[in-house]
């Protein structure tokens, strides 16, 4: 888009503001725009928040990075790829880092995903 | 404990990284001095002094008092090679850096997971855990050797954002760039990812109590005209700054990149002034990182240097909680470890010199000054408010509302638009489920943590947050890319080489003047290296003086060769003997000195040093000092040594131009000669380009140049009267 500057015309509602109501309009705009990425942010997942979930859970980020890639194909990220894992571990009896490094090599998903899913 | 006369030793560092942890977390602000008294002075606004720095070079005419400005300074390092960084990082630290920020190397922000080992970078280093652990081990020494905490620095960004803050959170990195923004503009990366990423990683980044600086002077930087930008920029910081406190951010914790968006020959101050002002009103709860600009520099060292120190000027003239550095060789390559180093001192020697400005002055409340910060915060909003109308941040960024030319609300219709279900990672955002369940500390948004847990991280008994020991640490997973390999490289012998980023690079530059046109100098800049036996000589500089007169042109090359410790011939340091046995020597045997700078000579400082009390000069031993002041004819130094019957002159001579300070010790020799005098009399000359070899050379009993002191000349003058030199 191209266009003259047309500040003088598009303040008018504006000029007659103290600097105080200048700058609360400025913070409210501000926080209207951020407002619904805030709550996109917060009911969303990625790859990347799921690595960030097994590394504070004590996985290497090679077998982080694994076992997001074998959740995604399995669609599983929206239950937590953490809660995943324990919820293999369960099911298996193992550790929970042990559970891990089986899905890291692609094994066990077909068992959890059916578990996660509700379908045994 | 690293010992200051002794090298850091990376080897050591590299040593049992797998169990290191960090000593501390979280960002650290500079303490206040309040007492402001260092040697003669009293400072308006200073903190607390470093107990062990180099001082700014003419600290040696103030008692070598090393204040400290209250903004934290950053340096930044980007060399490749983080086992050379280390060490430009100690250099940094002695001289009053106190945020080290490091680089990434090229392409990193594409790298879908944390990199591991030390594998060399681009314009920077490869981050990853073994290269934050190493270098937080060796800033957590020398923190401890130089006396203040040092902020270690990287960036939270590209498609791994929130397993770098993870990483950074368990090292104890102590700030970060964090913006979804960038990502989005700048790389290339989906919008939805970049921020869905960027509230995780934020949340991580506050619980561990680090400093976050936002992207947006990139806009500054990349925009056609980059004052245009403005009302904008104020958008961009705006966005950041809400968002990231809506996650969880303390706002004392978030801090605005803000560079002054011009540079001379435009009237920068009249641009630069009312935006810092904007800014400041605008963003009161937030922090400043004050940075330089760096969209108008050229190759040429001194211009950066002036448009730096302007820059500085509009940070006293406002405020600074963060003064961020460029070196000056930014405008030609990568920075080289001593240009850290000027830039550092550049922010320390203007801040210092502009001690207690705002009590003198103040900034205008009516005129030009007011009424242009109104009009960009009034530009401001207006942007804030097309946004909302146009259906959000996402639908403008595809709009192209971002970094167009134009100053808001003129539009050019160039800015950088990207689309909603593009880039990199696009369509990669999955809903969380119901159950959605994240079993560690620091998680962002939803999450539906079973009741029987208290915290989120007992399901698996404490999340490396809480115990550092659960972190899986991963060496190097290239058996050749990494620092060990290099460091075996260029350690065969202890040869000396020059270097300016990696031990023994060899590089060097030199200045040329040559007499002749542009073309034609270059030209020959680059056979003069050559024939210097310089490799891989390129032009780093060239400015023309006069079209036809000449142009000074810097080259860079490589050495040729190394040069063996073993062989070196070292002149032995200048002993003192202890004060008590001078002045016993003086007491039994009276010594009578007279002094003064000789030819056409006014510089006296280095002279009144050596001998006056006050500087610890040798009038405190009881010699009696005749000073015969400045500009003083070699006849009658002598003449006054012969009446008054005295046993020493020191002869002082700074100018150095066609040889005149080795013409006048000769002339004092033959002088001395001709009275009949030389023998009775001890000759010693001093200054800055004197040597004990020139002095000896021609005639005098000793010479005294740089770093000499009072202790020096009378310990020289003790052994020569007791016969013993």
């Amino acid at each position: 888009m191209k266009r003259v500057d047309d500040y003088e015309k598009r303040r008018e509602h504006i000029k007659n503001l103290s600097d105080e109501e200048l700058y609360n309009r400025f913070w409210e705009l501000t926080e209207e725009i951020v407002k619904p990425m805030i709550d996109l942010a917060s009911t969303h997942t990625s790859a990347s928040v799921e690595r960030s979930v097994l590394l504070r859970m004590g996985f290497s980020s090679l077998e982080a990075g694994d076992i997001v890639k074998e959740g995604m194909k399995w669609n599983l990220l929206g239950k937590g790829i953490g809660n995943v894992v324990l919820t293999y571990a369960e099911i298996k009896g193992l550790n929970y880092l042990e559970a891990g490094s089986e899905l890291a090599k692609g094994e066990g998903w077909e068992l959890v995903n059916k578990k996660m899913r509700g379908e045994n | 404990m690293l010992e200051e006369n002794k090298k850091l030793d990376v080897e050591e560092i590299l040593k049992n990284l797998e169990n290191y942890s960090p000593k501390r977390r979280g960002w650290h602000w500079r303490e206040k001095y309040e007492e402001g008294k260092m040697g003669e002075f009293t400072y308006s606004e200073i903190s607390k002094p470093l107990a062990k720095s180099r001082p700014l070079p003419a600290a040696r005419s103030f008692e070598g008092i090393d204040p400290q400005p209250v903004p934290v300074i950053t340096t930044e390092v980007a060399s490749g090679r983080f086992e050379d960084d280390i060490r430009r990082m100690r250099m940094a630290a002695w001289h009053g850096a106190d945020h080290i920020m490091v680089i990434r190397t090229a392409g990193q922000s594409h790298y879908d997971s944390l990199i591991e080992g030390t594998p060399e970078g681009i314009g920077g280093v490869p981050i990853t855990r073994k290269q934050c652990r190493a270098t937080r081990k060796a800033l957590d020494l020398i923190e401890e050797e130089v006396g203040r905490e040092i902020n270690f620095h990287s960036y939270v960004s590209g498609v791994a954002g929130p397993d770098i803050a993870v990483m950074f959170a368990e090292e104890g990195v102590n700030g970060a760039h964090q913006d979804p923004q960038y990502n989005v503009l700048y790389r290339g990366i989906n919008m939805v990812r970049s921020f869905v990423d960027a509230a995780v990683a934020k949340n991580v980044m506050a619980w561990a109590d680090m400093l976050q600086i936002d992207g947006a002077h990139n806009a500054n930087a990349t925009a056609m005209k980059g004052y245009k930008v403005m009302p904008e920029l104020m958008v961009q910081h705006a966005i950041n700054c809400k968002f990231s406190e809506l996650v969880g951010m303390k706002p004392g914790n978030i801090a605005l990149s803000t560079v002054p968006p011009t540079s001379a020959p435009a009237p920068c101050m009249k641009i630069d002034i009312p935006y810092a002002v904007a800014l400041r009103d605008l963003f009161d709860k937030y922090r400043m990182r004050a940075q330089m600009n760096t969209k108008y520099i050229e190759s040429c060292t001194r211009e950066a240097t002036v448009g730096h120190t302007l820059n500085l000027m509009i940070s006293k003239l406002t405020s600074a909680d963060i003064q961020s550095t460029i070196t000056p060789d930014e405008g030609r390559n990568v920075p080289w470890h001593y240009n850290n180093i000027h830039a550092i001192n550049t922010a320390k020697q203007a801040f210092i010199g502009m001690d207690g400005l705002m009590e003198m002055i103040e900034l205008k409340k009516e005129g030009y000054l007011p009424e242009k910060v109104r009009e960009l915060k009034e530009r401001a909003v207006l942007f804030l408010e097309e946004i909302i109308e146009n259906g959000g941040y996402f639908k403008s960024v595809q709009d192209g509302f971002f970094v167009d030319s134009g100053e808001y609300p003129e539009r050019n219709g160039d800015g950088i638009a990207r689309k909603i279900d593009g880039g990199i990672g696009a369509n990669t955002v999955v809903e969380r489920e119901a159950d959605y369940f994240a079993p560690v500390c620091a998680h962002f948004g939803y999450n539906n943590v079973p009741e029987k847990y208290e915290h989120a991280c007992d399901a698996v008994g404490g999340c490396t947050l809480c115990d550092h020991s659960k972190i899986k640490y991963i060496d190097e997973l290239d058996e050749n890319d990494n620092a060990q390999k290099r460091m075996e490289a260029v350690s065969k012998n202890d040869n000396i080489v020059p270097e300016v980023e990696w031990k023994k690079d060899g590089v060097v530059a030199v200045t040329l003047f040559i007499p002749e046109s542009e073309l034609v100098a270059e030209a020959a800049a680059i056979e003069m290296g050559k024939k210097m036996n310089l490799r891989d000589v390129e032009v780093i500089h060239k400015q023309v003086l006069q079209n036809s007169e000449g142009t000074l042109v810097e080259i860079k090359g490589r050495v040729n060769f190394e040069i063996e410790r073993a062989n070196l011939k070292i002149p032995e340091p200048k002993r003192s003997i202890a004060d008590s046995a001078i002045k016993e020597f003086v007491q039994n045997n009276p010594i009578k000195v007279v002094a003064a700078t000789v030819g056409e000579d006014e510089h006296s400082v280095g002279l009144r040093e050596t001998i006056d009390i006050k500087h610890g000069g040798i009038e405190k031993y009881g010699i009696d000092c005749v000073y015969l002041g400045t500009s003083c004819p070699i006849e009658k130094l002598i003449d006054a040594a012969i009446e008054t019957k005295a046993q020493v002159i020191l002869a002082s001579t700074i100018i150095t131009h066609n040889d005149i300070h080795i013409k006048n010790m000769r002339k004092l020799n033959d002088l001395c000669i001709e009275k009949g005098v030389r023998d009775k009399l001890i000759l010693i000359c001093g200054g800055t380009q004197v040597t004990d070899e020139i002095a000896k050379a021609n005639g005098m009993d000793a010479g005294f140049g740089r770093g000499s002191k009072g202790s020096h000349v009378a310990t020289f003058i003790v052994e020569k009267m007791k016969g013993e030199v």
